[in-house]
């Protein structure tokens, strides 16, 4: 079993291109319908904590559903299948990669390529925008996000938790009014 | 060399604990633990981007594994990528032991109600960053005025820019594909 969970997340983490989410499908084929690893209702709780916890969410759903099937040690083989492939991928290119860095063409490619990348980034950025729920305070955490990091006041991990902190801090005095009010 | 790999560790472990919302939401930890630390140029890093981006598996993987390596070759991609897994691993282990109700617990939900708009002001914020940095070569916002005017770089922005307004959710591969083609043709044969 510890086998067939390591071989499954492998495969997974062999054929998904473009992240996490990439993967969801292929969790909901192997997980849910193929063994029945987990029910649908467990699919969608997996993808909620996945989404509320830090992490890569494909680390995150192995671990999970390692667990689920074979308890920690089923965790440590799901995610060690996961993440393997992509391992031993990037070792292959980076050491290919590190003889051709300094050649002019490739740099002349990269060029274009940074630029490319600086858009996906951007991009990535809208995408993530409308997915958000849309109110006054959403619209000051990003400008408040935008302004500290663009001009390097504060360093991520605080500007993360001080929005995590006025999250925290608005959703206690919500909860207290709405005890007035009762 | 054991300080060194310990210190790939603990600089993926943090960048790990504060992912939030997959691999695009790890790139202003990664371009602030990595350029801070001396690690990468802000353009070399791109270009480990640009490559993460366009390998399977889970970019968290890809990019720790890749500067791991980069650093201190095999072990220190081992320590790197060990690293970024080992924070969400514990994190789910416990969830899954004890915490099922996890996502619906308040703080969380409030938590999460702040941190993802910030997460997504700060994305927006590198990912101009970069833009800057390598359509106009502006190395920091504040040193906007020696902003370098060139035609080709401008070329590859509007064409690619362009094309991803036309067609959403272009694969990233073909993105780099395609802007790597462009910076060859223009810089390199024009």
């Amino acid at each position: 079993m510890y086998f067939k969970l390591f071989w499954t997340f492998f495969k997974i983490g062999l054929f998904t291109f473009g992240g996490g989410y990439a993967m969801i499908p292929f969790i909901h084929k192997f997980g849910v319908d193929k063994y029945q690893w987990i029910t649908e209702q467990e699919f969608m709780n997996i993808i909620a904590i996945a989404e509320s916890t830090p992490g890569p969410i494909a680390i995150n759903s192995a671990t999970y559903i390692g667990h689920k099937v074979k308890g920690v040690r089923g965790s440590a083989a799901a995610t060690l299948g996961v993440s393997l492939p992509s391992f031993i991928i990037i070792i292959l290119i980076a050491a290919f990669f590190m003889q051709f860095k300094d050649n002019m063409h490739v740099e002349y490619a990269f060029q274009g390529i940074r630029i490319g990348v600086a858009i996906l980034v951007v991009n990535a950025a809208v995408r993530m925008y409308r997915k958000l729920d849309k109110n006054y305070m959403s619209y000051i955490l990003i400008a408040i996000g935008f302004g500290l990091l663009l001009f390097d006041f504060l360093s991520v991990i605080y500007v993360i938790i001080v929005g995590g902190g006025i999250g925290i801090i608005t959703q206690i005095l919500k909860a207290r009014g709405e005890e007035n009010v009762d | 060399m054991l300080i060194k790999l310990l210190e790939l560790f603990v600089t993926f472990f943090k960048i790990g604990v504060f992912t939030f919302g997959g691999g695009y939401a790890m790139i202003p930890l990664i371009t602030d633990e990595v350029i801070a630390k001396g690690w990468q140029t802000k353009d070399t890093l791109i270009d480990f981007i640009a490559i993460a981006e366009s390998t399977p598996g889970p970019f968290a993987i890809n990019i720790s594994t890749f500067i791991g390596y980069e650093q201190q070759g095999i072990i220190g991609a081992m320590f790197a990528t060990l690293g970024v897994i080992v924070p969400s691993f514990v994190i789910i282990i416990i969830i899954a032991k004890v915490f099922n109700k996890f996502a619906d617990n308040k703080y969380v939900i409030g938590f999460l109600n702040g941190a993802k708009p910030i997460i997504v002001g700060v994305i927006f914020s590198v990912g101009i960053d970069f833009l800057l940095s390598s359509v106009f070569k502006i190395k920091e916002i504040t040193l906007i005025r020696e902003m370098i005017f060139d035609w080709k770089t401008i070329v590859i922005f509007l064409i690619v820019f362009g094309l991803t307004k036309v067609k959403e959710r272009m694969h990233p591969i073909f993105i780099v594909v395609l802007s790597g083609l462009l910076g060859y043709i223009l810089f390199g044969i024009i």
